[in-house]
Parts: C-alpha cells; structure tokens; sequence
C-alpha cells in the first residue's frame, strides 16, 4: 500500500511499485483525464504535474513518487495559468478530436507557470514533446499566447 | 451522465448517449457510394416513450415542455466538430434559442440514422454535411410548421401570418407571442409536413456563423469520455497480442509466469490472439509481456515491402478495368506499349500507411448467455453491432452498443474488427472488460491505407494536354468494404479524383487495376482515393507545365474553363501566398488543386530543401470554396489540421514489411510531425451560395502534392513516391 497526493488528497493504492503513474490514476482511482497513448514517453498525451513541473505519466513509476503532489488535468482548472490555458483553449477552438488535449493543456500550463511571456522558440521547446493527431498545433501556438497575455474572451 | 457545467459559457451542453439499440434494420448495402434519391426523413415517435410530456416528432428532434431541445446526432464526433454543424442545420429551420440546445449521440439504428449518401449508419468520407444538407434542416423546418400550426389554430389567425424565433411562435399583428415548450401539447396533434418549405439563404441566423463547438468544454477539463475512458462496476482490464506476422496463428502458450504477476486474473487464448485479463492494465501489460508464446507464421512469412512493391509494379503493366474513356486516347497516345515520342510519361507511388489514432484502438464488452453490451467510439456504429452479435453468437435484437467521443477517426474506426476481437475475448471473462490495445500492437495490426502504383501518360500540343491517360494500380478497399460497389474492376474509390479530375483533355481514360498485397489487409484513411489521384495528377500537372514553359498557376488555370470555383481558389491563393515574390536560395513554392469530395480547393506550400536533404516547412496558404460555410471555423480548423496530417505523411509516413511482420511500431519509428516543425497555415474561404462540400479530407489531399512541388521548384528533383527521399534531395543541385 503506498500513499499518493493526487489533487490535493491523500490516496492509498495497493498497487505494484513499478507500475507507472497513469495506470494508477486511469485504472484504479479513475481519473480518466489522463490518457494513455504510447506508452513509451513520445506523445505527451500522459502529461501531468509532479510538484508542478510536467513529466510523463506512462513511464514514471508510481513507487518512485513518494510525497510529490501529482496535479491531472482534472482540477488543472483551479489554478491560475490553467484556468487561463483552458479559457484561451475553448476561446480560440484549439480542440478537434480532444484526446491529447489534456496532456497539451498540462504541457501549456506547466510552460506558463516556468516562463509567464514565452516566444515561439519557449513554446517549441515546451510543447514538441506532445502530438496532436488532429495537427491543432497552430492554434496551440496562439493560445499559449493569448493565454500569457491575459486576454479577455472575445 | 455529464453534468452540465452552468456558469462556463452559453453554449449548449453534450449529453452522452445513454439510450438502447431497439433493433437493426436490413439495409441494402448495394445503394453504394451513389446519392439515394428521394430519401425521406424517418418521421416517427421515437422509442422513449417515458418521456410523454415531451415532443418528439422525428428520430432527431425532442423539445420538452420548459422548451429543452434535445437534438439526436446521427454522425459520430470525432473531433470534425459535426455535433455543432449538424445542430446547427436542425436548429436553423427549426428556429430555436442555440442555448438551450443539447446534443445525443445517435444508437445504433440504421433505420432511422443511416447515412442518406451511402445507405449505412458510417461517419466517413467527408460526407456528413452533404449528406444530411437538406434532410435535417427537412426535419426542423417540418417541426417548426407542427408549432406554428398548433399556435396559429389556437389563436384563431392564419399560420402564414405567424414567425417564428428563439423556440418561440409570434404573431406580430395581434401581439400574440407563444413558447415552443408551451405548445407542446398541441402541437403533437398537427400531422408535420413531408416538404416543407427551407429558409433562404439570405434568411439563415446560425448557418454561416462561427458558433463554439459544443463538444469542445468538457474536452479541455479531462471530463470528456472517449471509448477507451470506460469504467464500469467490476470492469477488468485486457491487453492483446496478435501474431507479429500477419494473418499468423497461436501455436503454444506458456503462461507459467505470467499467471504469477500479481493483478493478472486470466489468460485468454484465442486461434489468432491471446488476451492477458487483469485488474488494471499494467497487470495485463505485464502479464502479456511474461507470456511465452510460440505462433504459427502462417502464408505470410515471405511477405516483404520489396514482394509487395513489385508486385504491384508487375500488375500496373497490365491494362486496367477503364473507369472513365473519353475521346480516343488511343490514337493520340499511340497503344500503352508503343507510345509515339512525343508522350510524357511518369510513374507516381505511395506507401502503405498506418492510421496512428491518438486514442489507441479499445473496446468495451460484456456478454452474457442472453445479452451483450459494448462501449466504444466507432465511425460504424451499425457494422460494430454486427459484429458483436456474431462474436457473442447472440441475435442483434439482445445486444446494445454505446457510442462515445473518439479520439481520432481517419478510417481507422470504420472497421469494426476491434469490437469483433474484444467481443470474442469477454465471452470468456466473467463480467464487463476493456480490452486496450498497446500502440505497438494498433500499429503492427492495423488495417493500413493502400500502397498505390501510378501510370501516367501525356501529349502537349503547345502548351496544352490534348491526351491523358492514367492507370491506378492497387489494392481495393472497397471490394472488402463494400462489395456491391465494386463493380467490373473498378474501385470506385480507387478512381475518385482521378475518373472526375477536374482538367479539360480531349482523349482521356483512367483505368483501375486491382493488385492485393499479400498478407496485408487495407482500408480508408483520411483523404482516401483521391490521397492517390490528387498527389499523382497534381504531381504530373506540374512537370507537364515546366515542360511546357508555363507557371504551373497558369497552366493549371488554362485547362479548368469549366471549373470557375477551382479558377477562382487558385486565383486567390496565388494572391495570398505571394506566389510571384522573390524566394530564397533553396526555397520553393508549390501548388495543388483539386475539386474533391465537392469543394474546390487550391493550396500553395512554401518550403526549404537544405542541404542534408531535409524539408524545412516555411508556409502553407489554401483558398477554398465549399460551398455555404454552415460553422466557418471549423472549416478552417479541418483544413490546418487536414494539411498537417497530409504533410506528416509526405514527410514521414510509410509502414514496411519483412519476413511478414510490420516494422514499425511506435512513434519513434512511425514519426509524426510536432509543433516545432509547423509554419504558419493561412486558410481563406471563398464565398458561396452552392451547397456545401466536404472539408475532413481535402485538406490532407492537397497538402501532399503541393509540398512535392515546392520540392521541385526549389530542386528540381521531380519526386515519384512518397514519402520524400531525403537521400535524393541532398544530392540535388538547387535552381
């Protein structure tokens, strides 16, 4: 049995502790927010936060986490740049099929929490680990600024 | 359920799809890919009668008694924003306030949700708004009539002289003014009109606008559920292995240590798949990886790119079934082996490609002696039903299939193999299970996009085509797919593009010859035939036009007289991207055009050859006509994303075979393009009152020969395959 704080609360898992983050988070305490879609750290779309700084879910093993405060997608929201990151998100239709936009929008936010006025070489850096299938990406591009620029909806 | 989220923005919320199949209808799949005419609307009451306070009078439309619009989408979302266009087209005639709108997934019904264009309930081919153009507004407009009827009568005034707005009936004359949700009652006894009259053009308040996707919210907070985000009381997990060489067979299995990990509860073994059940999917991982398993190769063993490629090369020597023969191409080319010399001739090849969905391939089942369930996102709702009967070896009638939100289409879920496959897998798990595919083993066992060989053939008489003749060689989708409609050897999609190009030649054929790679099983993938038609037509466009001495802009507009829209989009585009501004060392422009899947699409790629034979993106510019844009911004949407997925491919995309196995396998190896390599994608609509066209795959057709292209101009190495041979381009001199 090992303890996670995951979004703020305290969870216990008897779960083996090599088994990666993202199974335990999907699979047993049901936040599906979080998505699976290599397996092997290439897409991104497993992002989540560790102590805030964003890592690939699909290969961190769970026993190696310990007291780390692991934010999903799932209450990304309540803090300040991913409430900027999801309204820029929504504001400029940066979202086709959906399914990797969870890991671009952890990706993002981690960006703007690092760097509050990133340039495009900052988002490049920051955002070439994450693939979007649907190819959202110059959207993405502009969002993140919108987003750093504060803007209001139009 | 979703909640609904108040307080995020006025839009209207998506409710999952939650009801029951009730029954499957026969459908005769012989309509084939041909316009059904005289298609009418299924008017009924639907099957959830519980609800009897509200008003339901088709299978697409209720409006409850405080005026909630509950609007059941017959296409499936897959991220092409259909949910909000095809809303749109029902909420139009149908006049109703947009915010109090919601969205339902169609069930499996082909009888009251079939697709109007093909016959059957598919999601595919960049055909939704067409296909349901004028039978869901048919279908608002109807109801809208049922409430002015039952509002007019009530008042004692003429229906003529009653408008409506905002879900509501008005009489301006006598200051009457009467909610929809308050005449529902009523207007439950007016008998709705077969043909109501449409709103013109001029009249239209939601087509046209830019309206928030309603699908979009509960995308960027996690709560959207897709197939594979399924949980269900005492759901277990699966993973799978099927043979590395396709088609194989499982020999042996020893589970000795698999069943030893904890969390693995059972090992399912199957002729041609074993299955690892467990409490979580690492455990199944787990598990599958500590499986010995021993396979049967099978036939397929031998089966190499190199055996398929020539192969195909051999067949493409051999006349084709004729799809189109106008003139006499005969005696202008001469016969296809004794071409006078004055014929240009060129041959165009592209690979084998897998699909590569971000949400890997999955599926939900639980099956019982008497019922069965299934959880999935699917383009082919009805065929994933089938499926599962026959997997369950249960009637239909005993089992249902819940549609949810997918994480990427593009042909992939046109087949239902995976629910067949999963379906087989839970008859042996007691309880519902998830079975997920490893994006290794959705790879290796895809249903891949046809390699195609091309054979083209010309004749310039000055500076125009007076002779063409192009022969497509390749596997056919359709004589799998759709059988009826492949007819005397001619894949009708195998040809599109090429059979209706737009260009004005005198003496022109097209053949098709069919040639089936061993071993390896095909399928639709974004942009489908004309991916094949277009890269080869535009690509030979171009090189006749430098043969010809003239801008591939002009000599392309030169031979479309009778296609304005494309004249004017290349018109546009050619003004847009700075076609004539000065480049620098290294760089180039090209242009694609093309009037596929009913829109006229011109598109221009800017690009850098450096000297490593690499391809630097510096710009794409596209103008296209598709008729009345219903939601402009997901025009543009599909459009950069459908370039994106097109130039990937063209730089990228190609799945090999050796000893029958598929080397590829994830995206290390099966690349994709990234942020850090895309430049600036300007799309520009061209105004128009024709109906709309299809926009999901034109953009990937149209990226892939314009870059070719660009590639030309800047190198002038004329590429014949894709994707591109960095090798040849780093040995090329530049312009």
């Amino acid at each position: 049995m090992s303890t996670l704080i995951v979004n703020g609360e305290r969870r216990e898992v008897d779960v083996p502790p090599d088994m990666p983050l993202l199974w335990v988070l999907r699979d047993v305490l049901g936040l599906t927010g979080t998505k699976f879609g290599c397996g092997i750290a290439q897409c991104g779309a497993c992002t989540v936060h560790l102590d805030g700084k964003p890592v690939r879910s699909c290969l961190i093993p769970v026993g190696s986490i310990g007291s780390r405060a692991i934010t999903t997608i799932e209450v990304i929201g309540a803090t300040p740049n991913g409430a900027k990151v999801q309204k820029a998100w929504l504001d400029l239709e940066v979202i086709q099929c959906g399914y990797c936009q969870s890991g671009q929008i952890m990706s993002a936010t981690a960006l703007l929490d690092a760097i509050p006025k990133p340039d495009d070489a900052d988002i490049d850096a920051a955002m070439a680990g994450n693939i979007c299938r649907c190819g959202t990406y110059v959207r993405i591009r502009e969002a993140i600024k919108r987003a750093a620029a504060g803007a209001q909806a139009s | 359920m979703i909640p609904e989220r108040p307080g995020t923005r006025s839009v209207p919320a998506l409710v999952p799809e939650q009801a029951s199949v009730s029954r499957r209808s026969f459908v005769k799949l012989a309509t084939g890919m041909a316009f059904v005419l005289g298609f009418h609307l299924p008017f009924r009451n639907t099957s959830e009668a519980a609800d009897r306070s509200s008003y339901a009078p088709n299978a697409f439309i209720r409006i409850g008694p405080e005026g909630d619009v509950t609007l059941t989408i017959p296409q499936v979302e897959m991220g092409q924003g259909i949910y909000t266009a095809l809303s749109m087209l029902l909420a139009e005639e149908l006049d109703v306030d947009w915010s109090r709108v919601r969205v339902k997934h169609a069930p499996a019904d082909e009888e009251h949700y079939a697709n109007p264009i093909t016959g059957i309930q598919v999601t595919g081919g960049s055909n939704s708004v067409r296909a349901f153009w004028k039978p869901l507004r048919r279908a608002g407009a109807s109801t809208r009539a049922c409430f002015v009827q039952a509002a007019a009568h009530g008042w004692g005034v003429p229906a003529a002289e009653c408008r409506t707005e905002d879900s509501n009936v008005i009489h301006d004359r006598t200051g009457r003014r009467s909610a929809y949700g308050a005449l529902v009652g009523l207007a439950s006894a007016v008998e709705p009109p077969k043909d109501p009259p449409l709103k013109d053009v001029s009249a239209f308040r939601l087509i046209g606008r830019p309206l928030k996707r309603l699908d979009t919210p509960e995308k960027a907070n996690g709560q959207a559920k897709f197939g594979i985000d399924v949980l269900l009381p005492g759901l277990k997990f699966a993973t799978v292995a099927a043979s590395p060489v396709l088609g194989g067979k499982v020999a042996r299995v020893d589970d000795h240590r698999a069943t030893a990990i904890p969390g693995v509860r059972q090992i399912v073994v199957l002729d041609d798949l074993v299955a690892v059940v467990g409490d979580h999917m690492w455990a199944a991982k787990s598990g599958l990886e500590a499986l010995e398993i021993t396979w049967d190769d099978g036939p397929n063993g031998d089966v190499s790119s190199g055996l398929i490629w020539s192969r195909l090369r051999e067949a493409s020597l051999r006349e084709g079934a004729v799809a189109k023969d106008v003139g006499d191409v005969a005696r202008a080319l001469g016969s296809s082996n004794a071409f006078s010399s004055e014929v240009i001739g060129a041959t165009f090849e592209m690979p084998l490609l897998a699909h590569a969905t971000m949400e890997p391939l999955n599926c939900t089942v639980h099956v019982t002696p008497t019922f069965a369930e299934v959880w999935i996102g699917t383009q082919v709702m009805e065929r994933v039903h089938a499926a599962v009967a026959k997997a369950a070896e249960l009637p239909e009638s005993q089992v249902t299939v819940h549609n949810h939100l997918i994480g990427g289409g593009f042909g992939r879920r046109l087949e239902p193999d995976m629910a067949y496959s999963a379906a087989r897998i839970a008859r042996h798990v007691d309880g519902p299970v998830k079975v997920v595919w490893t994006r290794e083993e959705d790879m290796r066992h895809d249903v891949y996009r046809p390699a195609y060989h091309d054979r083209l053939w010309a004749r310039l008489e000055g500076d125009r085509i007076v002779a063409w003749m192009h022969r497509v060689s390749g596997s056919s989708v359709i004589a799998r797919w759709l059988p009826a409609a492949f007819q005397k050897g001619v894949d009708p999609d195998g040809v599109d593009s090429g059979a209706d190009m737009p260009y004005e030649i005198p003496n022109f054929r097209v053949e098709f010859n069919r040639e089936e790679p061993p071993g390896v099983v095909t399928g639709f993938w974004r942009g489908v035939g004309p991916n094949n038609n277009v890269f080869a037509i535009e690509s030979f466009i171009d090189e006749l036009a430098h043969k010809a001495g003239r801008d591939p802009i002009d000599f392309r507009r030169a031979h479309l007289d009778k296609t304005s829209r494309l004249q004017a989009a290349l018109d546009l585009v050619r003004e847009k991207s700075g076609w004539n501004s000065a480049l620098p060392a290294r760089c180039g422009r090209g242009v694609s055009a093309q009037t596929s899947f009913g829109s006229f699409i011109a598109t221009v790629v800017e690009c850098e050859v450096e000297r490593s034979g690499e391809v630097k993106l510096r710009r794409v510019t596209s103008a296209i006509d598709s008729g009345i844009a219903v939601n402009p911004d997901t025009i543009i949407a599909q459009l950069q994303g459908g370039h994106i997925f097109g130039l990937t491919a063209a730089l990228y995309g190609e799945i090999t075979l050796e000893k029958g196995r598929v080397q590829q396998s994830n995206f290390h190896d099966y690349r994709m393009l990234r942020i850090d390599q895309i430049p600036p994608i300007d799309i520009h609509l061209i105004k128009s009152d024709a109906p709309p066209g299809g926009i999901g795959e034109p953009g990937t057709t149209a990226a892939v020969p314009a870059l070719r292209n660009a590639i030309y101009a800047a190198t002038g190495v004329a590429l014949r395959r894709m994707p591109i041979d960095r090798k040849l381009l780093a040995g090329s001199k530049w312009r």
